[in-house]
């Protein structure tokens, strides 16, 4: 298979990852509406479909207004900050053989270092509102995703240590006989909920709980501000399904059918499971989430790390 | 070496030391983290210039990801307001600067002479794997390593007996 040039799978990841989690927001509406007995969009274009051109041409024309008490530059700034981070980690991504934007060896980190900045957004969000709400969600945001990011890392130790490399292309072809979701099933069950947690989604989603906080950091944003953050928790999501993909269910790998749509089933199946932990999980108490991740998660992580690595030393 | 990468080094490097200029004169403690994070995102490209590409990510990891959310996750708790940006903008005001401005000038000007002497350092030709990396830190740096972990291992006890007599003294109460 030939590389294609740089430039061109620069924009064809862009293009794909921006309509995927467009198109995405469909299939939760409807998902949802599935699993709640109901019918949600259906009535803009077949089956639905076009609803999200509909909700985008309305969001681009609303009024995009900054409140007189925010802090402007930095109310400004934070949804751009979600958008360009997710973005980022997607050009260490590799989709199928030769299809990565930058084959980064240390690709791995790239994703953690992405993810970590990645918090800003919401705390400043929150911070440069002016607004008590955002302001808590702002701190939640902070608080959690901080705790649950030590964690994630730590979780994806055992995979490098399997492998050898941080470098994710050579992580996907490292598991062409056995996928890392069976010696690391740990390590799987808590990437996958440090995943949740990074995305922010239910049951993790603490820093809009739209009951308590009236939506949290976004309270105040509107217009195509408010949309960047939407877009930008899809586009996490479809990061997060990516990454479980790729380092734990073998990236591309599989009998039969070609690459990239071993990928793209992969990616789906956990898209979807995201969106039933929704429409099937309460959210969680704020000090319950905490002491989930460092009584529980960290424990088990550090746990799984040492485990793996004496079984790997023993094995030499 | 390439031209280019010497180029990026060096322009990240102006970033970096005129962000962290702009994150000690900022009235608004928030912007000033923000520059804080600029400058420390430049250093990492430093870093990544010179052939440390591990360094570059934990930097990115641990300074820019979780050390400074907690500078700014503190600064939001405190919510200081218009007042302290007065304060702050006295204290910088005046003659405040003349001593930190000699002593950082000296500084500079012995960066720009080494730098005009020996334009490209050794290490720059070389990349450090994070496999060489393992190694020195726990074969001729273990000492470090081992006492850096007793420095955190006591901040660790500490924390946890702060957090220890705040909760009993809510128990307490009620």
């Amino acid at each position: 298979m030939t590389t294609p040039h740089p430039i061109a799978s620069i924009v064809g990841v862009l293009i794909v990852a921006l309509s995927l989690s467009a198109f995405l927001i469909w299939v939760e509406r409807r998902l949802l509406a599935l699993w709640q007995d109901r019918y949600g969009p259906n009535r803009v274009g077949p089956f639905g479909l076009l609803q999200v051109l509909a909700d985008m041409i309305k969001i681009f024309t609303k009024e995009d207004w900054i409140p007189p008490f925010a802090d402007k530059p930095v109310f400004v700034i934070a949804p751009a900050i979600i958008m360009v981070t997710v973005l980022m980690s997607f050009a260490v991504l590799p989709v199928a053989p030769g299809i990565v934007v930058s084959d980064l060896n240390i690709g791995l980190l790239f994703f953690l270092g992405m993810s970590s900045l990645g918090v800003y957004s919401i705390v400043l969000a929150g911070w440069a509102s002016g607004n008590k709400y955002s302001l808590l969600g702002g701190l939640r945001a902070a608080a959690q995703m901080i705790s649950y990011e030590v964690f994630m890392g730590l979780s994806l130790m055992g995979v490098v240590l399997l492998a050898g490399t941080f470098d994710l292309t050579a992580i996907v072809e490292a598991q062409r006989g056995l996928w890392y979701v069976i010696p690391q099933f740990l390590g799987f069950v808590l990437f996958l909920i440090a995943g949740v947690a990074e995305a922010r989604r239910l049951p993790f989603d603490l820093p809009e709980a739209e009951a308590e906080l009236v939506a949290g950091f976004h309270s105040e944003y509107s217009g195509m501000k408010f949309g960047m953050f939407f877009v930008g928790e899809y586009l996490g999501i479809t990061l997060i399904s990516s990454m479980i993909a790729v380092l734990f269910l073998g990236g591309w790998n599989g009998p039969w059918l070609p690459p990239l749509v071993w990928f793209l089933i992969k990616v789906f199946a956990f898209l979807c499971f995201f969106i039933l932990l929704r429409a099937s999980l309460p959210r969680m108490r704020f000090d319950q989430l905490m002491s989930l991740g460092w009584k529980v998660m960290f424990p088990l992580a550090l746990v799984n790390l040492l485990v793996t690595g004496a079984i790997v030393l023993a094995k030499r | 070496m390439t031209n280019l990468t010497e180029i990026a080094f060096f322009a990240a490097g102006a970033v970096a030391v005129i962000a962290t200029v702009l994150a000690i004169t900022r009235p608004v403690a928030v912007h000033a983290l923000l520059y804080l994070i600029v400058s420390l995102l430049a250093v990492a490209v430093v870093f990544y210039t010179m052939g440390a590409p591990l360094v570059a990510a934990l930097e990115v990891i641990i300074y820019a990801g979780a050390i400074v959310v907690l500078f700014v996750f503190v600064v939001m708790m405190l919510n200081l307001g218009v007042r302290t940006q007065e304060t702050e903008r006295k204290w910088l005001a005046g003659r405040a600067w003349i001593g930190p401005v000699i002593l950082s000038a000296l500084l500079l000007a012995e960066v720009i002479y080494l730098i005009v002497r020996a334009p490209v350092s050794a290490a720059m030709n070389s990349i450090s794997t994070p496999k060489q990396i393992g190694l020195a830190l726990f074969g001729p740096y273990l000492l470090g390593v081992e006492l850096a972990s007793m420095l955190l291992l006591g901040a660790l006890v500490g924390a946890c007996h702060l957090g220890r007599t705040s909760k009993s003294g809510r128990e307490a109460r009620q």
